[in-house]
């Protein structure tokens, strides 16, 4: 593949303005799927399941059989919407996308057209400095998911070159809500920033709602970047026209999204400065090389020749139910983050930092299960985002906030140092069992025996004649050689305070 | 031939419940019949081979003093467009050769929970398209009265199999005209029920606003028990109705005593043409109507100015969803599969459709993707379903004025084999009558008339103004009116 161009970010925003819009994909949790009575591999319970098992004969597009609407999904949906500001739509309609392709086992996706169920909200999003920004969302529809093909036999893994490909049907009628924004201008240079903001609020949202597992990386939270630019008007000259805008798939983490975004601005404004044009397509993110590929062309004359789907009512929510619906929507994230910053009284660039880090709901946990908010950040941010970073996954899925809490417990009550306690976290993490268990099977508890620490203390002092003496002439910080050698004689396995404070004793003795 | 298959289906109930005679001995005598005549008339595209042992079971059961259905022990024919879980549906496609499903429809599933006894799968026009049964891959039923006919269609099979007495009673479905017109041509009597009365789960889908899973008799009474059985709420169909349906077969044993014509508001079309219909069946249908006026019903002219344009406007909206109901059968995941060499899966989707389909299936296909095509959109399929809203009014003015509706069930009596083939707008003109019902979603039924010239239909009352509300109580009612003409 020839080297694409790029133009220095600084430089491309000088020359355009950067003009954004997404096309978030939620799966939701529920324990059926949108449109049968199959398990929903997106609901928590089926993680795991063996291709082609969680199927009903319209999942599979068998002769005969016939959609109906899972409710919890719709009152899911309508949460949502309620929660990006949207209005909820007294009647909306699905209707069917027509189109071929081996993972979608009706050949038409039955999705919302012209009648979305939630329509007209925006979304406060914070960038990491903490500056808010207003994203206007255009709908919020639901549809259902299709399969996932495996292609075997190609260079590429992709369909072009392989040999044959496998279908998956599990995921095939997974319910998705897909929120669409408006154009959103006057990001500038905080554009790639604004994308993964944005992101992290719809997965905040969602979370909070309780609605999907919000896992980027299973592909519970899917988003597509659109990005145009346009050049600059110089003063007195009308706004240039919207540019040509692309699409990239295939961003599974928020870092992605960022950088996704900030590639195409740079990719485009090469093209554009060169006297190019910019092709209206689909584009592939690769994680791997941080650039983007041409997918498919896209049009706006794709036809799907969508019409209503006759074999579903239109979906006519009751004032009632919207209302009560609404009534219990959780806090907003913005005045969440503003209520728990004043309740564990965090310095601004500390409260900041689990905010960007996407650790708030995590922190909150922990601290509800009883850590101290300050020994909560301190996991969180620290050792467990280490080994998180160590392992490209996200710290959320490493370990659950109460076992953090009660290891935290074991460090307050002085069984464990801190160094035993990052010990006893890998441990946890490795499946091991609970922090107590860990600490049982491998005998990391602290030696809270202070006879055991005397002996040991005494048989370092007899060693090392020469530190008794230089104690007792005041030279405290020699006591080290000795808090060394029992520490190492104890593994490590004491409190090294207790044995500072033991040692000076015996010396003073 | 015995005189077991002879017998209508409430007759045999009250024989088999009296145990004057067992269901194994009704349903041997049925595939003896069966056996005996369907190399000619061809009703059948598939017998099951354990229609014996269900008919042993449910003896064994009524032996056992078990509470059994009224039907419970009487064998019954169904169109191949039902999925079954122990014979192939085919649907009359080459591409569905051999299909067996993991489920049954649910209409299937009633019967067999209401103790009759399946015995085997009717031909019919390839995915339910056509008026004769000529478009089956599977080659034509005949009509049992004159085997150089048609025996109507979509559902010929059912048809044929009820006439030339290879079944008591069978399951068909109608989209424009399906179960009516066949029982038109071959004497029999057929119901469209209200739209969302019946189940369609498991039916297999051509035009999924329009179809509806029906009976098909030689009686209004058997017609009606049927009903009783299949209709009602089913959870897997969203577009079934919630509400509880009164027992048909008893407004049909009142209606049998004649009174309830007394008095009955019976409309007939105003702008019906006279050309397009036979000689024939024009005359019977007029002597129906001074039959029905003499036992004391009123004859009341209605202005239906619509009707014209239905076969229009269906012709848009049954292609139209045909041609998207129709895209799973793609040989992914079953049926057909003609391998292309190097090929790549759009290739094999495209020569496995094309194989595997008929023409008729293939011009419906291509016109209905037309239909909806951008740009095309408004013009086609939406201006159809201001049509078809139009239709709706239609009957709702109507029902104002009258309690039934009554018209020829089509055009013309059965014509020959081959006669119409190559002629798909006289076939479709053959539903000219049929149309304009399911368009409005309400109910329908095609009863004889005359012994030469099986004839007339009549569409029983619905209530406005949604056709999906249509009133259970005025269905019954029109059941009971015509059972006793």
């Amino acid at each position: 593949m020839a080297k694409v161009a790029l133009m220095d970010f600084d430089e491309a925003l000088e020359r355009f303005e950067p003009v954004l819009g997404f096309e978030v994909h939620v799966e939701l949790n529920t324990e059926t799927k949108m449109f049968s009575a199959a398990a929903n591999p997106a609901h928590p319970s089926n993680h795991d399941a063996a291709p082609n098992t969680l199927v009903a004969p319209v999942d599979m597009g068998l002769p005969g059989s016939l959609p109906v609407v899972n409710e919890t999904a719709v009152r899911y949906s309508i949460s949502l919407g309620l929660a990006l500001g949207c209005d909820i739509a007294p009647s909306s309609r699905f209707a069917r996308k027509n189109y071929f392709y081996p993972d979608l086992g009706k050949n038409y996706q039955i999705s919302q057209y012209d009648e979305p169920i939630a329509f007209e909200g925006q979304v406060e999003v914070e960038l990491e400095d903490g500056t808010t920004f207003e994203i206007p969302i255009e709908r919020a529809h639901m549809e259902e998911d299709a399969g996932k093909l495996t292609h075997m036999g190609g260079a590429t893994g992709r369909i072009q070159g392989a040999e044959y490909s496998l279908v998956d049907y599990n995921r095939a009628g997974v319910p998705l809500v897909e929120i669409v924004t408006k154009p959103i201008y006057g990001a500038e240079a905080n554009a790639p920033k604004l994308a993964a903001a944005y992101v992290r609020a719809i997965r905040d949202i969602v979370i909070g709602l309780g609605i999907s597992e919000a896992r980027m990386e299973r592909g519970n939270l899917r988003c597509d970047a659109n990005v145009s630019i346009r050049p600059r008007a110089a003063a007195g000259e009308p706004v240039a026209p919207l540019g040509t805008r692309t699409e990239t798939k295939n961003v599974n983490s928020m870092r992605s999204v960022e950088r996704a975004v900030r590639y195409e601005i740079q990719r485009q404004a090469a093209i554009l400065a060169a006297g190019g044009t910019i092709t209206q397509e689909t584009r592939h993110w690769h994680e791997d090389t941080g650039t983007t590929s041409p997918g498919r062309p896209k049009s706006d004359a794709d036809d799907y020749r969508y019409f209503p789907e006759p074999d579903l009512l239109p979906v006519a929510p009751s004032t009632e139910l919207i209302e009560s619906l609404r009534a219990a929507l959780p806090e907003p994230p913005a005045a969440r983050r503003r209520r728990l910053k004043d309740a564990w009284g965090f310095a601004d660039i500390d409260f900041q930092g689990v905010v960007n880090a996407g650790l708030l709901s995590e922190v909150e946990a922990t601290v509800a299960a009883g850590a101290s908010p300050a020994s909560a950040r301190k996991w969180w941010m620290s050792e467990i985002s280490r080994l998180a970073n160590a392992e490209g996954v996200e710290a959320s899925s490493l370990i659950e906030p109460a076992s953090v809490a009660a290891l935290q417990q074991l460090v307050d009550a002085g069984s464990l140092t801190d160094k035993l306690a990052r010990q006893v976290l890998e441990g946890v993490i490795a499946g091991e069992g609970t922090p107590q268990e860990v600490v049982d099977a491998r005998g990391l508890a602290v030696v809270s025996d202070d006879g055991a620490l005397i002996a040991a203390i005494d048989e370092a002092l007899a060693a090392q004649p020469d530190v008794l003496e230089k104690i007792r002439d005041g030279k405290v910080q020699a006591a080290g050689a000795v808090i060394g050698a029992v520490m190492k004689a104890m593994r490590g396995q004491a409190d090294a305070a207790r044995v500072r404070e033991l040692v000076l004793e015996r010396a003073a003795g | 031939m015995s005189d077991l298959i002879r017998l209508t289906a409430a007759d045999l109930s009250a024989k088999l419940a009296a145990g004057e005679v067992s269901s194994v001995e009704a349903t041997q005598a049925h595939l003896d019949r069966i056996a005996a005549v369907d190399t000619e008339v061809h009703a059948f595209l598939h017998v099951s081979d354990h229609a014996l042992e269900v008919a042993a079971d449910i003896d064994r059961r009524r032996a056992a003093g078990e509470q059994l259905g009224e039907l419970a022990g009487v064998p019954l024919a169904i169109k191949d467009v039902l999925v079954t879980t122990d014979m192939p549906s085919t649907s009359g496609s080459k591409i569905l050769e051999g299909f067996l499903s993991p489920y049954d429809a649910t209409v299937v599933a009633r019967s067999r929970a209401a103790g009759l006894v399946p015995l085997g799968k009717t031909n019919m026009d390839e995915f339910a398209m056509g008026s004769s049964t000529e478009h089956s891959a599977y080659g034509p039923t005949h009509n049992p009265w004159d085997l150089d006919r048609i025996p109507g269609g979509s559902g010929g099979g059912s048809a044929a199999a009820v006439a030339a007495f290879e079944a008591p009673i069978a399951l068909g479905s109608d989209t424009g005209g399906s179960i009516r017109q066949p029982a038109h041509v071959t004497g029999t009597v057929g119901v469209k029920p209200t739209y969302g009365g019946v189940s369609r789960f498991g039916a297999i889908a051509l035009a999924s606003s329009l179809d509806q899973v029906g009976p098909v008799s030689r009686t209004v009474l058997d017609s009606a028990l049927l009903h009783d059985v299949i209709a009602g709420h089913d959870p897997h169909d969203a577009t079934s109705l919630t509400d509880a349906w009164p027992s048909f077969a008893a407004a049909a044993r009142e209606g049998a005593t004649g009174e309830v014509l007394k008095g009955l508001k019976v409309g007939v079309i105003r702008e019906l043409p006279d050309s397009g219909f036979q000689a024939g069946v024009s005359a019977s249908f007029r002597e129906s109507l001074a039959l029905l006026e003499a036992q004391g019903a009123e004859i009341v002219e209605i202005s239906a100015p619509h009707f014209e344009y239905g076969v229009a406007a269906y012709y848009l909206i049954l292609p139209a969803e045909a041609s998207s109901n129709l895209a799973k059968f793609d040989s992914v995941r079953f049926g057909l599969r003609v391998d292309v060499p190097g090929g790549t899966v759009e290739d094999v989707m495209a020569r496995s459709r094309d194989i595997g389909f008929g023409d008729e299936v293939k011009r419906r296909i291509i016109l209905g993707t037309y239909a909806l095509s951008a740009g095309y959109y408004d013009a086609y399929y939406g201006s159809a379903q201001k049509v078809r809203t139009l239709i709706q009014r239609d009957f709702d003015t109507a029902f104002a004025q009258v309690d039934v509706i009554a018209t020829p069930s089509a055009p013309t009596t059965a014509f020959r084999l081959g006669e119409k083939l190559d002629d798909p707008l006289q076939m479709y003109l053959n539903d000219v009558t049929t149309i304009p019902v399911n368009l409005a979603g309400v109910p329908g039924i095609s009863i004889p008339s005359g012994r030469r010239h099986p004839v007339h239909r009549a569409t029983a009352r619905g209530c406005p103004p949604l056709p999906r509300r249509c009133g259970a109580r005025g269905t019954a009612r029109g059941f009971v009116g015509w059972s006793a003409a």
